[in-house]
């Protein structure tokens, strides 16, 4: 199996999968506890207008998306500061919308037109070289604003109403997180699909937030957990030569419910004990 | 000029959308006051709260908190939430929740200054040895301490409580008031709730909020607290305060009942 590592390909996508993990870990854990993973999923459907858009007007990459992105996540914000309990239908929307506006787009893009399949489960194996420091500089970008605002973030994240009676400016700092989150998604869709960000960024933080003891802990061991589940994800993608977003995935997946089913377990075995 | 007015709040008018809830407030308080705040749900008690704290802005009228404006003044008041149960799988301890009382907009303190000084205000609330337990893994009454150590970890003039005793059983709510008589010697309290029995020995003014407000200097019953709390009620006052703990004189009975 390690002969795989002799490929620059695989190295690469070991690296890409290694930066994500660490991204979405640390995104993540801020999308979990502030319950927005339904807006996450709307920023990162909707990014597939962005991406069409893209192709249309033959833009790069990374500014049709991140604009597109970018400008939808904002909306998504905006709509769930201002009105708690109905965002979820307007984001809905915008995450439709935006799919559909994608579609379209690349339907009228005369010439040979990327499947959607590639754009859903990424493509880890052909991450440019380039890329992959675009990503290292994004983490570290994440990284450091994370830690000098952690305390902000832990407050509005815990509790907002607090925040703003200690005088902490909750609407800025909420946008920066969003904006980050919107940047994250867009990075990450590229090397490896916009259902991989979603399985990354909820999966590990889910698991970790009952046993985490505090916001940092549950990042540094999101990020961990990633990492395994991208690593034996690729391993088995090499070996049975099958589609890496999906085994990522899928081996994401599985430990997910193994692991609810032994808590599940384990609290039955308790009740019984005692 | 010294002014020991901890709070002034004149002729304030707020509603939301189109409908009134609060109508011409006045209310001044003092230093060392401790203050219930008393009136039927709906009768706008967190909405002035939240006035107070600067969270919400009124239509008419000003609210000044230590002689400047509420939206200024907030961070200076030490506040302790109606909803303790907010976000209990949250990967926070007891000790980082009472250190958040610590962030404001522009000081900042080292993390261990911060750890030292939350861990002197558990000790005295008897918390200290539950400091590094999850808030998730605490009882609704352990949950509101830690709650009220991060209201106090500030050290500010004024505590304001919404609704403190709705998740604490009895023997719960006497420790409770006890707490808060020891603190009211230090720093004026402002307790919010929708129960009369609220109305402890310890509390030293009632005001009784239902779209108006009424302030009693004592903290005697008096029938416009009934009146404002029970417009169409029928059943005897003494019923209803009956089983607090600490027991009150009552006015006259047939003064309610020729109304």
């Amino acid at each position: 199996m390690f002969d795989a590592l002799q490929y620059e390909f695989m190295r690469n996508a070991i690296a890409c999968g290694l930066l994500t993990s660490i991204i979405c870990g640390i995104m993540g854990t801020l999308v979990v506890v502030n319950r927005i993973v339904f807006l996450s999923g709307g920023i990162a459907h909707a990014a597939y207008g962005g991406i069409g858009l893209a192709f249309f007007f033959r833009w790069p990459y990374l500014i049709g998306t991140l604009g597109f992105s970018f400008l939808s996540a904002m909306i998504m914000a905006a709509v769930s500061m201002k009105a708690k309990h109905r965002s979820d239908t307007i984001i809905g929307v915008i995450w439709a919308i935006g799919m559909a506006f994608g579609t379209i787009l690349i339907d009228l893009t005369p010439g040979y037109n990327a499947d959607l399949m590639s754009y859903l489960f990424g493509s880890i194996l052909t991450v440019p070289r380039f890329d992959l420091y675009i990503m290292l500089g994004i983490a570290i970008l994440i990284s450091v604003i994370v830690t000098f605002f952690y305390n902000d973030l832990l407050a509005i994240s815990y509790d907002e109403e607090f925040a703003r009676i200690r005088g902490i400016p909750v609407v800025p700092i909420y946008f920066m997180m969003i904006g980050m989150l919107a940047l994250t998604i867009v990075m990450v869709i590229q090397a490896v699909g916009l259902l991989l960000v979603i399985a990354l960024l909820t999966i590990p933080p889910f698991i970790l937030e009952k046993y985490a003891k505090s916001l940092v802990q549950m990042m540094v061991g999101s990020s961990l957990l990633g990492m395994i589940f991208t690593l034996i994800g690729l391993g088995l993608s090499y070996r049975f030569n099958l589609t890496s977003g999906a085994c990522i995935i899928m081996v994401a997946g599985g430990f997910f419910f193994v692991f609810l089913l032994f808590e599940q377990v384990f609290i039955y075995l308790q009740q019984n004990r005692s | 000029m010294i002014n020991d007015n901890i709070l002034e709040i004149n002729d304030v008018f707020f509603g939301y959308n189109r409908q009134v809830v609060l109508e011409n407030i006045n209310l001044t308080i003092r230093e060392f006051d401790f203050v219930a705040m008393i009136g039927p749900n709906g009768g706008g008690k967190t909405t002035l709260l939240k006035l107070i704290l600067g969270l919400l802005k009124p239509h008419k009228g000003t609210i000044r908190v230590f002689g400047s404006p509420a939206q200024k003044a907030s961070h200076f008041i030490g506040y302790v939430p109606q909803n303790i149960h907010i976000n209990v799988n949250f990967p926070i301890t007891a000790l980082d929740v009472v250190c958040m009382g610590k962030l404001g907009p522009e000081k900042k303190n080292s993390r261990n200054m911060d750890r030292d000084d939350a861990l002197t205000i558990l000790e005295k609330l008897s918390m200290s040895a539950y400091a590094n337990r999850k808030m998730g893994e605490l009882s609704g009454g352990q949950r509101q301490r830690v709650f009220i150590a991060r209201a106090l970890i500030s050290n500010p003039k004024l505590l304001l409580l919404d609704e403190p005793t709705a998740s604490i059983d009895s023997k719960g709510q006497s420790e409770f008031y006890d707490l808060l008589k020891q603190l009211n010697q230090e720093l004026t309290i402002i307790v919010v709730s929708h129960d009369l029995l609220v109305i402890s020995s310890h509390v030293k003014s009632v005001a009784c909020l239902n779209r108006r407000l009424f302030y009693h200097a004592q903290s005697e019953i008096t029938s416009c607290m009934f009146d404002s709390m029970y417009p169409n009620s029928e059943c005897c006052p003494v019923e209803m305060v009956a089983h607090g703990l600490p027991h009150r004189v009552l006015q006259n009975h047939h003064k309610i009942e020729n109304e």
